[in-house]
C-alpha cells in the first residue's frame, strides 16, 4: 500500500490544520482549569471588585488592576488611535505608491522592536521628562499609555492602509470628478466605506494594549491603586501575573490564574468583535 | 462658518503629513537611543564572554545561544503546522463550518497576550508534562504562539500563485498532492519564508512568554532539557533589577541588531518575490 496516498496526505493536512484551533482550545482549558475553582470559592464579586491585593492576608480584589488596565489602555488609544488613522490616510491618499511601499514597511520595524526596549525607553527617557515637567513618581499611568499609544501604530496602521486602499478606486474618482478635494473625498467618502476595517485595526490595537505585558511593567510603576490622576503608579492585568508569577504558590498562584481568565476572556471578546468587522468589510 | 474647501485641504495635509513624520521619528528616535548608548559596549568580547556577576560584568553569550536555539525551535515545530494546516485551507477544502472554526481559532490565537502564552506553557509544558523550565518547554511554547503568523502568510502566499499553474498541472494527470508539492509550494515559497522571518523576529524579542517556560539560567546549555534565559529576558533582567546599565544597552543594542536584520531580510524577500511575480 501507498503511505503517501491522496487520502492519506488529506487526512494528514487536515489534522494539521486543526492544530491552532486545538491549541485555542488547550490553553483554555489550562488556564480555566487553574483559574475558574478559585473564582468559584473566593467569588466572582469578590474578586473582581474587591479593591484589596494582598495576597499574604489572602485578600485577591482584582479592581484596582482592571481599573488600571482599562485607563491605561484608554490613554493609549487616545493617543495611539487619531495618531494612526491619520498616518493611515496620509500613506493611503496623500502619498504616491511608491512611496507608502517604502514607509509603510519602515513603520511596521515599530512592530518588530520588542516590547522590553520600548520598556526600557520608557524608564530612561520618558518617566524623567513626565518626573521633571508634570511631577510625580514619573513611572505612571501616562507614561504606560504613551508607550503603548506608541506600540499600538503599526497594529492600527498597517490594517487601516489595507481596508482604506481596498475602497474601490472608483469611488474617489466618483467623488473628485465633482469637484471635491482630497480631503474632501477622505472624510466623506473613504472613510465611510473603509470604517469596518479602521475600527477592526483599532479593536485589535486596543487588544494589543490590554495584553501588553514587559512594557508595562517597566514603565507603568506597577502600585496596586486605583489611579486619581495620570501621574499615579499602576498596576495592570497583565503586570499582575508577570510580577508575582515567579514565586506565588498555592492560592496565591490561583488566583494569577484567575487573572489570566479575566484577561483571556476580555481578550476573546474583542477579537471577536474586530473579526466581525473585518469579514463584513470582505463581504462588502 | 464654513471653511473654505481648500483651506481644509490645506490643513488636513499639514496634520496627516505631520503625524506620519512624527511617527517616522518615534521609530528613528528608539533605534538611534539605543545604538548610541549601545554600540559603544558592543565588541566580539562582549558577545563571546559569559556574564560575570549576574551579567554585571562580562559578555551574553550564552544569551545568544538561547536566543538562536529557542525561535528555531520554535519554527521548527511551527513550520510545517502551520503551511499544512494553509495549504489544507487553501486547496483541499471549499469554505465550510470547518474551515470557519479553524480561520477563527487562528484569529483568536493570534490575539493572545504574550503573558497568557507564558501561563499555559508554564502549567502545561513545564508542570503537567513535567519537561521543567527547558529550551523544549520554550521552543514549544514559542511554536503555539507564532503558528498563526505563519498559517497567514502561507495562506496568502499560496493563494497569490496563479490558477493557471494548477490547472496546467491538473491537466498534465496530477494528483493534487504532486500539484502542490511540485508547482503550490515551490511558487509559494519566497512568501512562506517571510512569515517564518517575521516569527523569528517576534520570537527574538518575546519575553513574557519565554521567562515563565524557558526559565532564565545563565550556563550554556548542553541538552534540549536545560534551561535558558535569552537575550531578551537577559536585557529585561538588567534593566529592571538594575544590574549594569551599560550592559542592559550593549543587550538591547544586539537585541535590536538581531531583529532589525531578521526583518529586514523578510521585506527583501518579500519585495524580491513581488518584482518576480508581476
Amino acid at each position: 500500500m501507498k503511505l503517501v496516498s491522496e487520502k492519506n496526505v488529506q487526512r494528514i493536512l487536515m489534522a494539521a490544520a486543526f492544530s491552532a484551533i486545538s491549541a485555542l482550545l488547550l490553553i483554555a482549558l489550562f488556564i480555566f482549569n487553574e483559574g475558574l475553582p478559585f473564582i468559584f470559592k473566593y467569588g466572582l464579586k469578590n474578586f473582581l471588585f474587591a479593591n484589596e491585593w494582598q495576597p499574604q492576608l489572602g485578600k485577591f480584589g482584582i479592581f484596582p488592576m482592571i481599573t488600571a488596565s482599562l485607563w491605561v489602555t484608554f490613554g493609549a488609544m487616545i493617543i495611539g488611535a487619531p495618531l494612526g488613522v491619520a498616518v493611515a490616510f496620509f500613506l493611503s491618499e496623500y502619498v504616491p505608491k511608491s512611496v507608502m511601499r517604502i514607509v509603510k514597511p519602515t513603520i511596521e520595524l515599530l512592530a518588530a522592536i520588542p516590547s522590553v526596549v520600548y520598556g526600557f525607553i520608557g524608564v530612561m527617557v520618558l518617566a524623567p521628562i513626565i518626573r521633571n515637567n508634570f511631577g510625580g513618581p514619573g513611572l505612571s499611568l501616562l507614561a504606560g499609555s504613551i508607550i503603548l499609544g506608541i506600540m499600538i501604530l503599526p497594529t492600527i496602521i498597517s490594517i487601516s492602509v489595507d481596508s482604506i486602499l481596498a475602497v474601490p478606486q472608483s469611488y474617489r474618482e466618483g467623488s473628485l470628478a465633482l469637484g471635491a478635494t482630497v480631503w474632501q473625498t477622505i472624510y466623506m467618502v473613504t472613510i465611510k466605506a473603509s470604517k469596518s476595517g479602521i475600527i477592526a485595526s483599532i479593536i485589535l490595537g486596543l487588544g494589543r494594549a490590554v495584553g501588553e505585558t514587559m512594557a508595562v511593567i517597566m514603565v507603568a510603576g506597577n502600585a496596586v491603586n486605583i489611579p486619581h490622576s495620570p501621574l499615579d503608579s499602576v498596576r495592570t492585568l497583565t503586570a499582575n501575573i508577570a510580577l508575582e508569577m515567579s514565586y506565588a504558590t498555592g492560592i496565591h498562584r490561583q488566583a494569577l490564574f484567575a487573572t489570566g481568565v479575566v484577561l483571556f476572556v476580555g481578550i476573546i471578546i474583542l477579537n471577536s468583535i474586530a473579526s466581525v468587522a473585518l469579514r463584513k468589510r470582505m463581504v462588502k | 462658518m464654513r471653511i473654505h474647501p481648500r483651506i481644509t485641504q490645506r490643513i488636513a495635509v499639514t496634520v496627516l503629513s505631520a503625524a506620519t513624520v512624527l511617527t517616522l521619528l518615534i521609530l528613528i528616535f528608539i533605534i538611534g537611543f539605543i545604538f548610541e548608548k549601545g554600540l559603544p559596549v558592543l565588541s566580539l568580547k562582549f558577545l563571546t564572554s559569559s556574564p560575570e556577576d549576574m551579567g554585571k560584568a562580562g559578555g551574553i553569550f550564552p544569551t545568544l545561544i538561547g536566543s538562536v536555539i529557542l525561535p528555531l525551535l520554535a519554527i521548527i515545530i511551527a513550520t510545517p503546522l502551520g503551511i499544512c494546516t494553509s495549504v489544507y485551507l487553501c486547496e483541499y477544502t471549499k469554505e465550510t463550518l470547518g474551515t470557519k472554526i479553524i480561520r477563527f481559532g487562528t484569529d483568536c490565537l493570534a490575539g493572545i497576550p504574550s503573558i497568557i502564552f507564558g501561563l499555559f506553557g508554564y502549567i502545561f509544558f513545564v508542570v503537567t508534562l513535567g519537561f521543567g523550565w527547558s529550551i523544549l518547554s520554550g521552543g514549544l511554547t514559542l511554536a503555539v504562539m507564532i503558528l498563526p503568523t505563519i498559517i497567514r502568510t502561507s495562506e496568502e502566499a499560496i493563494r497569490s500563485v496563479p490558477k493557471s499553474y494548477r490547472e496546467v498541472s491538473f491537466s498534465l494527470g496530477a494528483t493534487r498532492w504532486q500539484t502542490v508539492k511540485k508547482v503550490i509550494l515551490p511558487n509559494a515559497l519566497p512568501g512562506i519564508v517571510t512569515g517564518v522571518m517575521l516569527s523569528i523576529g517576534r520570537s527574538i524579542g518575546e519575553t513574557a512568554a519565554v521567562i515563565f517556560t524557558a526559565g532564565s539560567s545563565l550556563r550554556i546549555p548542553t541538552s534540549i532539557m536545560d534551561s535558558t534565559r535569552t537575550m531578551a529576558v537577559h536585557f529585561y533582567i538588567l534593566a529592571r533589577e538594575g544590574i549594569s546599565a551599560e550592559n542592559a544597552y550593549g543587550t538591547a543594542a544586539t537585541l535590536v541588531i538581531a531583529v532589525l536584520i531578521v526583518n529586514l531580510s523578510a521585506y527583501w524577500i518579500m519585495n524580491r518575490f513581488i518584482a518576480k511575480r508581476s
